[in-house]
């Protein structure tokens, strides 16, 4: 029998591993690997900041990542700075951020391995639904405004050019970012959610021939390092996020040395 | 007739720098209008502007109602992990027929490189690649952003017969940023040249007369009008 913890961590999983597959793709395709780092290491603060007001931890986590991935879509824009080094500070100042609020901020009492690194062991019943409907929010936009982000992906000029909303783009893949995170942070660790999205998509990037294709086969090896990660997690006591990103690493591997058709 | 696209007092301001100011101009059905000017004049942020992914700080951009825009950027952002094939973008401009699409594809010369990656073509058959899906959507204005940057003299060549081809088919206007003096000269109704503002502008002759327009390309454009006047060979195209 599979005991009623792996089982339900499983499915978070597989269905996280599902919604990171065209997120992750665009985010690969976009090169906004620091982005979505920066994204991720927001959710530490909006854990603490949810603690301390007593709200629901995926509520706060979607306010503040939302609100950071706004703000550096914007600030890097302004063009002072290169784009990496606006990321670079956003990503880390973040991550300290949350770090210091959490040590600061009255009523919060939380596991700061478990909250960077993930474990399978705080899925709750209810985290499971929520993650369900989460993904499903995501899938549904994707779907109806994939032809748009592609388009916005080759050139924001030929979006605009043939009727596309650049301000619309942005919006959508911002939120719909900031969602995901809130989903996979518990299971997956605020450290690692990038690793999450970009490695089953560069994975799968040899083997595609079509944007669909590499979001179908990033899917699937998203799924096995999950099941791969968590049986890991669960015989070897070692924390779930590292555990699926070693094995999301091992398919990398293989699938690169792989000779090339 | 009523212009396709219509700008009036447009200066456009980037912090301190004033990247555009004073810009008046109309573009009619049918014209072939190109742009020139130096590196910085401010070209691509026209451009931008004209198709709306910069707002102008103050004046206006009137565009007709219900016209059709068909662009070229002048790169793509294609990363290597995405794989796109040829036939693919053509498909992302919403045309669901393939026969239309290979049938387009076709008349750009581009047919066969159908299934190609995006990556692996040439600068040459990534412009006629991009002019499909430009024209793919029945455009009543083409845009054209420096689309033979990059080619050697026969691509370049043979890109603007296709262009010619194609407008006197379709009669669809062309607005067109170049550098390349001889073909401006040679192929447009009217010259735009621009320096941050409208330097001078009117039919190519009219344009080559004018000082600013000397100043602004000083031996190059000696060079250009030379080449339109006697239409030269090759061995004379030194940039």
């Amino acid at each position: 029998m599979i005991d009623a913890f792996l089982l339900r961590a499983l499915i978070a999983g597989v269905i996280i591993a599902l919604a990171a597959a065209p997120l992750g793709c665009l985010v690969v395709w976009r090169r906004m690997a620091y982005f979505g780092d920066a994204t991720g290491h927001a959710a530490l603060l909006g854990v603490a900041l949810a603690m301390s007001f007593s709200m629901p931890l995926m509520v706060g986590v979607i306010i503040i990542a939302a609100a950071m991935a706004l703000t550096v879509t914007f600030a890097t824009q302004r063009g002072n700075y290169a784009m990496d080094t606006v990321l670079g500070v956003f990503s880390h100042s973040a991550l300290a951020i949350g770090l210091v609020a959490a040590a600061l901020l009255p009523n919060v009492r939380l596991n700061l391995i478990d909250t960077l690194l993930g474990n399978l062991l705080t899925v709750s019943p209810n985290d499971v639904i929520m993650i369900a409907i989460g993904a499903a929010i995501i899938f549904a936009i994707l779907f109806v405004f994939w032809r748009s982000l592609l388009n916005a992906t080759l050139s924001a000029e030929l979006l605009v050019a043939e009727g596309g909303s650049l301000l619309r783009d942005r919006l959508i893949f911002t939120l719909t970012l900031a969602l995901f995170v809130a989903l996979s942070m518990k299971l997956v660790g605020v450290l690692l959610i990038t690793a999450m999205l970009i490695l089953p998509a560069a994975a799968a990037a040899p083997l595609a021939r079509s944007p669909e294709r590499m979001v179908a086969i990033a899917a699937a090896i998203g799924v096995a390092s999950v099941i791969g990660g968590l049986w890991l997690s669960w015989e070897a006591d070692t924390q779930a996020g590292p555990s699926i990103v070693v094995v999301a690493t091992l398919f990398f591997v293989v699938l690169n040395a792989l000779p090339r058709r | 007739m009523s212009p396709l696209i219509s700008v009036k007092n447009l200066a456009v301001r980037q912090g301190k720098r004033e990247l555009l100011h004073d810009i008046n101009f109309d573009l009619v059905p049918g014209e072939a209008v190109s742009l020139i000017g130096p590196n910085g004049a401010g070209k691509t942020t026209l451009i931008r502007a004209m198709i709306g992914v910069i707002k102008p700080t103050t004046g206006s951009i009137q565009r007709r109602a219900g016209l059709r825009l068909g662009y070229t950027p002048q790169k793509l952002h294609l990363e290597q992990l995405m794989p796109m094939r040829v036939d693919r973008f053509l498909a992302l401009s919403g045309e669901k027929a393939c026969t239309k699409r290979d049938a387009m594809l076709d008349r750009c010369d581009a047919l066969r490189l159908n299934n190609t990656r995006m990556t692996d073509l040439s600068g040459g058959e990534l412009q006629r690649v991009l002019l499909a899906r430009a024209m793919i959507r029945k455009p009543d204005l083409l845009i054209l952003d420096e689309p033979t940057q990059g080619l050697d003299q026969s691509g370049e060549a043979r890109f603007y017969a296709l262009l010619n081809e194609i407008r006197a088919e379709s009669g669809v206007s062309v607005f067109m940023v170049s550098h390349d003096l001889h073909v401006v000269m040679a192929e447009s109704d009217r010259v735009i040249c621009l320096n941050t503002h409208i330097c001078c502008s009117g039919a190519p002759e009219q344009v080559s007369e004018d000082p600013s327009y000397h100043e602004l390309f000083g031996a190059r454009a000696g060079l250009a009008i030379y080449q339109h006047h006697h239409s030269h060979s090759e061995d004379c195209n030194h940039d």
